[in-house]
């Protein structure tokens, strides 16, 4: 008993709501043992945050634990009342919560808000709180302690924000850490610093963890153990090299297979259907309309967790069958065949967006307006036929520009020029005839469409601007509806009564019912579980071939990236800082940031420990962006006062390759070897 | 079959009146009130200006179950009828500013920039005066009518709608199907007609259906100073004042037109917070 920290046996948690229970989580049972990290995964619903909530019985008011036992210790948490609870909470149990900023109270300096658990739980005199504060403060790598001590949280960035969790966290030495997808919703490159903090901290602070998160290349990094969830199951758990490299559950092949990756160039392939709804269970597996492997057995008899080898269970009749189809490892491609470069069909040339405040009073008053450079002198074109991809962080003003291409902004300088195709070749200018050709999907599903219209007014309005009688209408909506693989009964529904990924597909079908020639995709897949983002970029892959389309791609996810795009612009705080063609970018990076970038990606794979190049600092105010070249307060390679001074020109690297950084080209393949 | 829906039918009926019951009480409320209002003269048991000098201000008996007022008239139906001039200053007042008030917030939400400031700072100037006193001040230019009471009542009301109508309008105004719309293509009218519109109604509604109660309550104030409904016509504000002078003689006529006129505007407000809590719980 004594050997593990954590032991859950058969717990189910129930929700009432109007339309019957929902039972979110049924008969799970884990243990985690001393200093161990176990990490859970699960797409949106399967009920990890749930687990998480159970154990520290946080449950929202129409939750209730419905069976089962959770041990802390040896001693049952289910049993104790409120005020015993609080003496474990924080003190012996200790979480870490997704979003940082809700996490901290706004109006104490951090320090305080540290030192106070100390006070609080250790009764430990100011003094000696503040101390202990500092120190833990230097544990998570927060620099100048003493200085950033004296901070409100708005005045942290995000990253430093959830250090700052963590530290709190751990400042009792809790037995358990309980964290909460702790990294989503950070840019990749602070993502990766967390991470290794979390590995670091794994090693100097004896405690387990248990790290809950959706992103299964996250938990590949930081976790001894993972157990997988579905639905409320937990369908397969095990070490996390053979859950990785030999995953028994058909449900855990289906997930890594639809993970896009940055160093596999393979085919992704999604899971087809939906999760089951939670209000009714079916007598047999869980899984079963959506799996390959399905056969008689598993339709009428749910399966228990069966043992694939020492410490490797998994929820599954046929996990053998699913084993061997799945062909062991999984193989490498060859390379993707190079397009060759058609005309352009954009172009933009020195464009510049600003951003300032409409405050006409100040500007009446002579007050200085202060201006956001949200894209600052950027040209780029995208070929005839070519999926180009801008990737960069949040804030680095990707967004901006797709809406300038797109003529929703008006560029503050510069031109966008487009070209239409057919029936002929020429450059088009005007506002309203641009909009035919240049159609844009956008990244929150639920905003997209409008809430108060059906899904027929929505496909069908772009088509009447065509001047389609109602007959054509009618047909060619339904056309739209098949093309984006949705029948004709969701004609008469509402937005709200579609799944995140079925309204991407109406957003889609809306944008394409124009017979756009170029399609702007902003982040058309970032708010996606990963088994419907792979089915959402297979359509888009598949309606580019058939249509002959160009694609703007713009995304934060280096690794979705990799598999569809030509080409690629690398942006950081309004500027192209590398550009290039897809594999010459993946392959032979050369600008510090675009390395940095690349590094911080976290792989699939537990057997790749990936280092990443650290950046240091946080990005600067796009409002005061520092002179010289935009990077050189984070940059690893900073060569001194040419940075400091001189914004460097974007100059060609090779064919069709370019570069805006100082350092001399045979330096950077020096280093790069 | 046919039994089960019905039944099915009751007990969402009933389990609408549990979760809301601000909501419920307050549509009884209406529901009752709208329905005297209409049906007033058919149950009304006699003329409202009917005057009976010897029967003057007495309390309720068999023949007058509300009693009289100082002319010796049926009190109860003065006050089944006094709520129809109420409602129709109410609600007429409020169909003004929101027909005034709707377009002005639409428009400056939408279109933001130099002419948004421009109203908007206007609106701010209309709506630093108190709206009784604005009332007054249109109702001193115009002359002492029901209908000018109605239409400085509305002017009062078209600032704040047209501040909450704007605040919608600029929450919507960035949703990515707005976006989309200019992306296609379409006219500002459209989008603000079609696209805008259909999701700041729910808000307007509930603002509305709050602010028909305060207009009531100011209808009622000018209606006392004299300066709204004018007498021989049954109001209870009118009624209100009239009972002033009598109060120690008899509470009668106070007690029902203040009753009834509490009654409503309750109901109203009970109505519109219901309803505000019942549109932002369902999504």
């Amino acid at each position: 008993m004594d050997s593990t920290v954590l032991e859950i046996r058969n717990l189910s948690v129930h929700f009432g709501s109007p339309r019957g229970k929902v039972q979110a989580l049924r008969e799970v049972s884990l243990e985690i043992g001393p200093e161990e990290t176990l990490g859970i995964a699960g797409e949106s619903g399967s009920g990890k945050s749930t687990l998480a909530y159970a154990i520290m019985r946080y449950l929202s008011p129409n939750g209730r634990i419905t069976q089962g036992e959770i041990f802390f210790m040896g001693e049952n948490l289910l049993g104790k009342d409120r005020s015993e609870l609080r003496r474990i909470w924080g003190n012996r149990i200790a979480m870490v919560y997704q979003d940082p900023k809700s996490s901290l109270n706004p109006s104490k300096r951090i320090g305080h808000q540290i030192a106070e658990v100390f006070q609080i739980h250790q009764s430990l005199s100011a003094k000696e709180a503040w101390d202990r504060m500092l120190g833990l403060l230097s544990l998570v790598n927060i620099p100048d302690p003493v200085f950033n001590a004296e901070k409100y949280p708005h005045q942290l960035s995000g990253g430093m924000q959830q250090r700052v969790i963590i530290a709190m966290a751990l400042a009792c030495g809790p037995g358990l850490l309980i964290m909460d997808e702790p990294t989503t919703g950070l840019d990749v490159t602070t993502q990766a610093r967390i991470i290794e903090l979390i590995d670091d901290l794994k090693r100097e602070v004896k405690a387990s963890i248990l790290y809950i998160t959706h992103d299964l290349s996250v938990i590949a990094q930081v976790s001894d153990r993972v157990g997988i969830l579905y639905a409320g199951e937990l369908v397969e758990i095990g070490p996390v090299e053979r859950v990785f490299h030999s995953p028994s559950h058909p449900y855990t092949i289906g997930l890594l297979g639809a993970l896009p990756r940055i160093e596999l160039e393979k085919q992704f392939k999604p899971i087809r259907g939906k999760l089951p709804d939670l209000t009714e269970i079916p007598p047999h597996c869980i899984f079963f309309p959506r799996c390959d492997y399905g056969e008689e057995v598993c339709t009428h008899q749910a399966p228990q967790l069966l043992r694939v080898e020492e410490g490797h269970l998994a929820k599954c009749f046929r996990w053998k069958e699913a084993f061997v189809a799945r062909g062991g490892k999984a193989h490498l491609r060859p390379l993707r065949e190079v397009r060759p470069p058609g005309q352009p069909i954009l172009e933009t040339d020195h464009v510049k967006k600003y951003y300032s405040e409409t405050n006409t009073i100040a500007k009446w008053l002579g007050f200085p307006i202060p201006e956001v450079k949200a894209v600052d002198d950027v040209s780029f074109h995208i070929g005839e036929g070519e999926v180009f991809a801008l990737v960069g962080e949040s804030g680095c003003g990707k967004t901006t520009l797709g809406r300038v291409v797109t003529k929703l902004l008006r560029p503050t300088a510069g031109k966008v020029l487009f070209y239409k195709r057919r029936p002929r070749r020429e450059e088009i200018f005007l506002a309203d005839e641009f909009r035919r050709y240049v159609q844009i999907v956008f990244q929150h599903p639920d905003s997209s469409l409008n809430p108060m219209k059906k899904i027929a007014a929505i496909i069908e309005r772009p088509l009447k601007l065509q001047g389609l009688s109602k007959a054509e209408r009618s047909k060619a909506t339904l056309e739209l509806l098949e093309l984006v693989k949705l029948d004709s009964g969701y004609l008469e529904r509402y937005p709200k009564q579609l799944s995140g990924g079925e309204k991407q597909r109406v957003a889609i079908a809306r944008a394409f019912a124009l017979n756009p020639e170029f399609i702007v995709l902003d982040e058309p897949v970032s708010a996606l579980d990963v088994s419907i983002q792979a089915s959402i970029i297979t359509l888009l892959m598949e309606l580019k071939a058939s249509r002959d389309l160009s694609f703007l791609f713009i995304s934060h996810d280096l690794s979705l990236v990799r598999h569809i795009a030509d080409r690629i612009g690398v942006m950081y705080l309004g500027k192209l800082c590398e550009l290039g063609e897809a594999e010459k970018i993946f392959y032979h990076p050369y600008h510090p940031y675009t390395r940095a970038l690349l590094s911080s990606i976290p792989v699939p794979d537990p057997s790749i420990s990936n280092r990443s190049i650290r950046l240091e600092g946080s990005v600067p105010s796009a409002q005061d962006p520092p002179k010289g070249c935009r990077f050189h307060t984070r940059c690893p390679s900073k060569m001194g006062r040419i940075c400091e001074e001189t914004p460097p020109a974007f100059i060609p690297v090779g064919e069709d390759h370019w570069v805006a950084c100082h350092i001399p080209m045979g330096n950077i393949l020096a280093n790069s070897s | 079959m046919n039994g089960e829906t019905s039944l099915a039918s009751f007990r969402t009926t009933f389990r609408f009146f549990t979760q809301t019951p601000a909501l419920a009480i307050g549509s009884s409320i209406l529901c009752l009130i709208a329905l005297v209002s209409i049906l007033g003269p058919l149950i009304s048991p006699g003329a409202t200006t009917e005057q009976h000098i010897l029967e003057r201000l007495q309390a309720p008996s068999f023949k007058y179950p509300f009693g009289t007022d100082q002319y010796g008239r049926d009190l109860l139906s003065r006050t089944l009828l006094g709520g129809r001039t109420s409602l129709i200053l109410g609600v007429g007042a409020v169909m003004l500013g929101l027909i005034l008030g709707v377009p002005i917030g639409l428009f400056t939400g939408y279109f933001r920039g130099k002419a948004d400031e421009i109203v908007m700072r206007f609106m701010d100037i209309l709506l630093s005066f108190p709206s009784l006193l604005m009332a007054l001040l249109i109702i001193t230019a115009l002359g002492a009518s029901m209908s000018h009471a109605m239409l400085a009542i509305g002017v009062a009301n078209c600032p704040g709608i047209s501040r909450i109508v704007r605040s919608a309008t600029l929450s919507v105004r960035n949703e990515e199907f707005v976006l989309a719309a200019e992306a296609r293509g379409e006219s500002h009218l459209y989008i603000m007609a079609s696209e805008i519109f259909p999701n700041i109604l729910p808000p307007t509604i509930i603002e509305g259906t709050i602010r028909i109660g305060f207009a009531m309550l100011i209808g009622a104030s000018l209606s006392f100073l004299g300066l709204g409904v004018q007498p021989p016509l049954a109001d209870w504000g009118l009624m209100i004042r009239d009972s002033r002078e009598y109060l120690f003689l008899s509470p009668w006529p106070l007690i029902w037109s203040g009753t009834a006129l509490g009654m409503t505007i309750i109901g109203f407000n009970l109505f519109g917070d219901g309803l505000r809590d019942m549109i932002g719980g369902g999504e």
